[in-house]
């Protein structure tokens, strides 16, 4: 009854690697957190199988990948699925200009958080490559938003022609 | 019919809680973090974790090794051959000049032996490539394909063919972690050529700038000075150019300059690097503790 989960992780690693795509340095602060917005996405419209242990696995990715200190991506990543689990009811009835305002404000969330745990190990550093994203994001959010949502339309007719 | 589906998810959800996951993996990223910020015990879970990764990062790289791959099978044969004839021009100037420079050092082994130091070795380098992809924007740091297994240690200095690149934080099992000169957190102990004068060189975060910010307002520096290692700290093997000062300036009442310069390796452009070995191995733990204070100095 269930659908098969490996479509939608193949998109959480699929954002991940848009995270660690080369780009030139000019554009570097415009990359959204594909990451982040990929796993808003899934733990708002399925809430059952994406949540709080998924963004905990891919925050230590991301960790690893970026090379920043273990488990900082990985909490702030918790902290963003738990409040969408919290709230994906009333996030899911939202308008899409409305729900983008919420995606900026979890962003911004997560980002605030990093730069926190960068400040008590003593590495703030401020900049357009911090806060650059939480923008990208913002704008991006309408059109992953589309794309996933034809996924999963996708999906879910597969799964109701099985059953 | 899709929404309904999807309703029906969140509703079989609705009397489940997120609090206890959340609880977990909270704690466990909390002294994952502490752990991690206290000092190296997680490296073995990196390690096994980098490998995970690894298939990722390859498949990143690919494309760009794949224009690689294309610009050196698909070349024609009249740039080949004028490629081949341009690199045997510069192959012969370089050896001219290496006869030049067997005599300077024969010269120079007799000097240091009559001044009774020992005598320098001549440094042992492997080349490793630069993996396309980018890390942390916040931080300078890169992946080389070269890892523990091809005898890569963590300190191992990083060269290109025009100076010092950085070292290795992290040797992994496929990859390793390097910090580029311009990381905010990373410092090198330099000195100035054309005077002997030593200092230290800070990374700026930004790519084509390091600062010098221990030159006191009496020191002798102006632009155009070559900066290169000292050898200090034991970690960097002395004299291989770091960069060139760009910009001296500092207001009236400052104790100290403000001291710029640009690095002399092409850091935004790296592609390959040389792996330095250090000549003594004993010399290898003794740089742990001494370089310390030079990178302590930089936060």
């Amino acid at each position: 009854m269930r659908n098969a989960r490996w479509p939608v992780w193949c998109l959480m690693l699929l954002a991940l690697a848009a995270e660690l795509l080369p780009l030139p340095a000019i554009a570097q602060p415009l990359r959204p957190a594909f990451t982040t917005m990929t796993l808003i996405y899934w733990t708002l419209m399925w809430p059952g199988r994406f949540g709080v242990f998924t963004a905990f696995v891919f925050g230590l990715l991301i960790d690893i990948a970026h090379g920043s200190l273990l488990g900082q991506h990985a909490l702030t990543l918790s902290v963003v699925s738990y409040v969408v689990l919290r709230l994906h009811l009333q996030l899911r009835v939202f308008p899409v200009w409305q729900l983008t305002l919420a995606v900026f404000a979890l962003v911004f969330i997560e980002a605030f958080l990093l730069l926190w745990i960068d400040g008590a190990t003593g590495r703030a550093t401020l900049g357009p490559q911090r806060w650059g994203p939480i923008l990208a994001a913002a704008v991006f959010w309408p059109v992953l938003m589309a794309v996933m949502d034809r996924v999963r339309e996708r999906l879910e007719r597969r799964k109701s022609s099985f059953s | 019919m899709v929404s309904s589906s999807a309703d029906s998810e969140a509703r079989s959800y609705r009397n489940a809680s997120p609090g206890l996951a959340f609880f977990l993996t909270a704690t466990l990223s909390l002294v994952l973090m502490f752990v991690d910020h206290r000092g190296d015990y997680l490296g073995q879970i990196r390690t096994w974790l980098s490998a995970a990764i690894y298939p990722l990062q390859v498949a990143i790289n690919l494309p760009a090794a794949g224009l690689h791959w294309m610009q050196d099978n698909l070349a024609l044969r009249s740039t080949l051959i004028a490629d081949n004839a341009a690199l045997r021009e510069q192959s012969l100037v370089q050896a001219a000049q290496l006869q030049r420079m067997a005599a300077l050092r024969a010269e120079n082994e007799r000097f240091r032996a009559l001044l009774d130091t020992r005598s320098r070795v001549a440094d042992r380098m492997t080349v490793a490539e630069v993996l396309a992809v980018d890390m942390d924007p916040l931080r300078h740091r890169i992946v080389l394909n070269k890892g523990s297994p091809q005898g890569v240690y963590t300190g191992q200095v990083l060269l290109d063919a025009n100076g010092v690149v950085g070292q290795i934080i992290r040797d992994q099992i496929y990859t390793s972690e390097a910090i580029l000169i311009t990381d905010p957190d990373h410092a090198v102990p330099v000195e100035v050529v054309r005077n002997g004068m030593r200092t230290i060189a800070v990374g700026t975060g930004d790519l084509d700038q390091l600062s010098l910010p221990f030159l006191t307002r009496n020191a002798d520096v102006k632009a155009g000075d070559l900066l290169v290692t000292s050898g200090l700290g034991g970690r960097f093997p002395a004299g291989y150019p770091v960069g060139t000062i760009t910009a001296v300036d500092g207001s009236e009442g400052d104790a100290f300059l403000e001291v710029t310069a640009r690095p002399a390796a092409n850091l935004d452009r790296l592609h390959e690097v040389l792996l330095v070995f250090s000549p003594e191995p004993e010399a290898g733990t003794a740089t742990e503790t001494e370089s310390t204070p030079a990178a302590e100095a930089a936060k």
